[in-house]
């Protein structure tokens, strides 16, 4: 790809972390701005999505559920059919399954209870453009916060590009924290790599998924 | 004497008060009338019991932008930057109803912090529940619990700190408090008086329903009995829609829409309008025929006074009021006109043609009766004759159990179902430092805000208990670096026209106002809950204090030990006792009065010691004494200690005693003399007590050799929470 690295960040009602996840993809020396779910299509230039974490139409129905059917999802389809980067975390992750961009579903917490903190990640599959050139089994630090984060699917539908490093959180299938579609563009990941860019915040680790999308 | 004297009384307000009414308004007041003077003059909005005394808080000072009187007191942080903040009690609904009471506890905060223009960027709390034996109360604390995380976790506000208790005194009457801090530029400070003859009333958010008819002079002024009856009264939040009016409020105070904004809580539209009208010396005229309702068939009062959440009126200039309309309709929420303000100084509402309501609205607020409480004094407190309590054979497995106790106990089962990290900037975590810490963006500097409490030592000596509230927070602060800016407060307390209580509340302000004066700290905004008392209990009076200071971001300091090798310095003097201490586990006894000018040069003899940027850990000595705090600066750590202290009067009251204005600090060898004299400068005590060394606690207390392994260590305090509950 030629041209700058330009990230759309999706804007649902009840998006949270978009302001961070912002910041985050503008360090990474691309432009960054905001869409909105309403619109059909991404900002003329867009080379990368990012679907922030939140709480998309306050949850109804199901995490991601709606958003899912948002007018923005199409063109979101259309920039990954060509290979183009998206990233989803947390509630990003749940809409992109919801619509089929990722393989499995996203469950509740096998504690039935919300947890934030920070989660100790190994890297699954070193192949794909989200970790960094991090060697399979190296670690990554990035806090974790959802109560509907437990991953459901067959692993060997996509690319599970991170697990969960000792006791699973949310009792996830094959400790799955972050998977990837086959042809490694599409990632979603139920940790906050935006609130782990910073090592005053407890870690920087979150920089390789943010730098994943960029053109390599 | 009015005509009706049962729906007068039904609603809360006294013969005296009715007949009052009558004499201000010179007539009969219709059925909506007097439903608004009936909650507008419920304790929870007029203040009535506590107003006079509240006066002698310090309220003023340099940084101070807004005192008490509006949605949140604001102070200055530099670099055109300013803090709004407010605590505010939701005990009654929470008692009643705990998932929604809470959560909708949190919601009222926010939207204070809203009305301020203030972008929300962190919540904090103070919860108090019955002993967790008590199925109820274990009920009332999970429930709370959840609410509090629902709500904040779906606004996308971090809650990043906070405090949990629990002793009997509160199985029938639990505490629920929340703190909102936001940040505003100067120049985008709103605030909520009306002006402006001909602008126009827009109602912005939810639409209006029956939930919370009430709520303020039902549930909130008058002691619980019959739970039950009371459920209808308790709102339903709705934080999707909290998130929408956030990001709307914000983006209409930027885009200059505004004259004034004020959040719908206690007593709904009633309140709001009227104050915000008595606040501008205007009058305001409203259609209640316009009002988007959710039910049908809802009478003039019921609309008035409805505390249907998540809603906010905004007074807009009649040429903006289409800009308005369309940003709101961005965002998803409706915003209909309805009405205008006037220069009557008169709240008017009509309905069907007819006017419902015709109130001057100083009557509503500035008017609201004022009652004396009777200051009866407690008996002075007896200091425990240390004889007659059993001193621990195994000093150890003491040591191991009081880390185990619900109220010592790490909180990570609560703290980890809020998300405490939404918008990237919590730079101290809950349970990391002596006080939570929020980046200001881009100034590189921090905000450091801390909730505190002290119920036992306030029942015993009320105004030792409430300066040394304020100390205990001001220390908090200063260990973790940053300097006290100004305190938010909640006076919780039982029904003050009974026994004592009235004089423990005049006491506790007066400690805490010596305190505030003495530390320079002025006290911005506050809220007050009385009659927190059931027939078989009342609360012991429990004073939250909220406060906020100012932190370089990059020189923070935790609580957990470093590294091998550090020095320990325990500041201040061993005057501890065990009087209403938590191993004691009751409020008997004589709890050390605080010492005004030494805990005062204590606080600043710690700021002095951390802005060396040369002491590595800090730890406030407060609940469980010198072995708490020890404790939990090596758990928090991952390394053990070994130690050696005086052992006073005895070995047990060395270690689990309390009072006295301490701290634990660690730093490199090289540098302890440094942070000595440091410390010294201000005339307080330090003492290099020993190591940070290896995976165990050995100390040495005058002749007593006492070891812990930390891993024990960790096991008792990790689990001591979920464990005292289990069957």
């Amino acid at each position: 790809m030629t041209g700058p690295d330009q990230i759309a960040v999706i804007r649902f009602p009840g998006t949270l972390d978009h302001e961070s996840a912002l910041r985050a993809a503008e360090e990474t020396g691309a432009r960054a701005y905001f869409a909105w779910h309403a619109d059909t299509d991404l900002p003329p230039g867009t080379t990368a999505v990012v679907l922030p974490g939140g709480f998309s139409y306050g949850d109804h129905l199901r995490p991601g559920a709606i958003a899912s059917r948002a007018p923005i999802m199409n063109a979101i389809r259309r920039l990954a059919g060509d290979g183009g980067p998206v990233l989803g975390i947390c509630n990003g992750f749940q809409v992109l399954c919801e619509a089929g961009l990722l393989p499995g579903v996203l469950r509740p917490n096998r504690t039935l209870r919300f947890i934030c903190r920070q989660a100790e990640l190994e890297v699954g599959d070193a192949e794909t453009r989200w970790t960094g050139g991090r060697s399979r089994g190296e670690g990554i630090s990035i806090p974790i916060k959802h109560h509907d984060g437990a991953w459901f699917g067959d692993p060997t539908d996509g690319r599970v590009v991170l697990r969960y490093l000792g006791e699973n959180p949310n009792g996830s299938v094959d400790q799955v924290a972050g998977i990837a579609n086959r042809d490694g563009n599409v990632m979603g990941l139920m940790p906050h790599p935006e609130e782990a860019c910073d090592v005053l915040l407890g870690s920087a680790d979150g920089v390789a998924l943010f730098q994943g999308l960029l053109a390599a | 004497m009015t005509t009706d004297a049962a729906i007068h009384r039904k609603l809360g307000l006294t013969d005296d008060e009715a007949d009052r009414i009558v004499e201000m308004m010179g007539r009969e007041p219709s059925e909506a009338e007097l439903l608004m003077f009936s909650l507008m003059w419920s304790e929870h909005c007029s203040y009535k019991h506590s107003r006079p005394l509240l006066r002698a808080f310090p309220s003023t000072g340099d940084g101070v932008l807004q005192g008490p009187g509006e949605n949140a007191g604001v102070v200055d942080v530099g670099d055109g930057w300013a803090v709004a903040f407010k605590i505010e009690s939701h005990n009654h609904p929470s008692a009643v109803e705990p998932f929604q009471g809470a959560a909708t506890g949190v919601g009222g905060i926010v939207r204070d912090i809203m009305a301020m223009g203030a972008r929300p960027v962190a919540l904090l709390n103070s919860l108090r529940f019955g002993e967790l034996t008590s199925p109820r109360s274990r009920y009332l604390f999970t429930r709370a619990v959840e609410g509090i995380g629902h709500y904040g976790n779906c606004i996308g506000v971090p809650t990043v700190g906070g405090e949990v208790g629990f002793d009997d005194c509160y199985e029938e009457s639990c505490l629920v408090n929340a703190m909102c801090v936001g940040l505003v530029r100067h120049d985008g400070m709103l605030r909520a008086a009306a002006s402006g003859p001909g602008n126009a009333l827009v109602l912005i958010g939810n639409r209006t329903g029956r939930d919370g008819i009430g709520g303020a002079s039902i549930l909130a002024s008058a002691e619980l009995d019959d739970d039950e009856d009371k459920r209808p009264s308790v709102q339903v939040g709705d934080p999707f829609t909290e998130r929408k009016l956030m990001d709307c409020c914000l983006d209409l105070a930027a885009r200059g829409l505004l004259v004034a904004l004020q959040d719908l809580g206690a007593a709904g539209l009633t309140s709001a309008a009227s104050e915000m009208a008595a606040r501008g010396e205007v009058g305001l005229d409203i259609d209640l025929d316009l009002i988007p309702l959710r039910e049908q068939g809802m009478s003039a009062g019921e609309i008035l006074v409805s505390e249907s959440q998540e809603r906010m009126l905004a007074v807009v200039e009649p040429s903006r009021v289409a800009a308005l309309v369309e940003v709101c309709t961005h965002w998803q929420l409706d915003a209909t006109v309805i009405g205008t303000v006037t220069d009557t100084g008169s709240f008017v509402a009509r309905m069907g043609g007819r006017v419902e309501a015709d109130i001057p609205a100083a009557f509503l607020t500035d008017d609201a009766p004022v009652y004396g409480v009777p200051l009866v004094a407690a008996p002075a407190p007896v200091a425990i004759d240390l004889a007659s309590l059993p001193e621990p054979t195994d000093l150890a497995a003491a040591w191991r159990s009081l880390l185990a106790r619900p109220n010592i106990a790490s909180k990570r089962s609560v703290y980890e179902q809020y998300d405490q990290l939404v918008g990237a900037g919590t730079l101290r975590r809950p349970g990391s430092a002596g006080a939570a810490v929020v980046r200001i963006p881009g100034t590189g500097r921090a905000l450091a805000i801390t909730t505190d409490g002290a119920e036992r030592h306030c029942q015993l000596d009320p105004r030792g208990g409430g300066a040394s509230v304020v100390f205990e927070a001001a220390r908090n602060l200063a260990c973790t670096g940053a300097r006290p800016l100004a305190i938010t407060n909640c006076l919780n307390f039982a029904n003050p026209e009974k026994g004592s209580t009235g004089w423990r509340l005049a006491e506790v302000i007066a400690g805490m106002s010596e305190a505030c004066t003495a530390l320079g700290i002025p006290v911005v905004s506050g809220n007050v809950s009385l009659y927190n008392e059931s027939v078989t209990r009342a609360i012991h009076p429990t004073p939250v204090v909220g406060m906020v200071g100012l932190v370089d971001e990059t020189a923070t300091v935790g609580i957990g030990f470093q590294e091998d090798g550090d020095v320990i310095i325990h500041v201040g003097s061993p005057a501890a006792r065990l009087d209403a201490s938590e191993w004691l586990g009751d409020a008997r006894g004589a709890p050390p009065r605080p010492d005004i000018p030494v805990e005062t040069a204590t606080v600043r003899a710690l700021l002095q010691a951390t802005g060396l940027g040369l002491v590595r850990s800090a730890h406030d000595i407060s609940a469980g004494g010198f072995g708490v705090a020890l404790a939990e600066s090596a758990i928090a750590g991952y390394l053990g200690a070994h130690v050696e202290v005086d052992g006073g009067r005895r070995a047990d009251e060395a270690l689990f005693g309390e009072g006295g204005g301490r701290a634990l600090l660690t730093c490199r060898p090289r540098d302890c003399r440094d942070v000595l004299d440091a410390i010294e400068a201000n005339g307080t005590v330090a003492t290099v007590i020993g190591t940070v060394t290896g995976d165990r606690l050995q100390i040495r207390v005058g002749e007593t050799n006492i070891e812990l392994a930390l891993a024990d260590a960790r096991e008792a305090w990790s689990n001591g929470l979920d464990r005292s509950w289990a069957p």
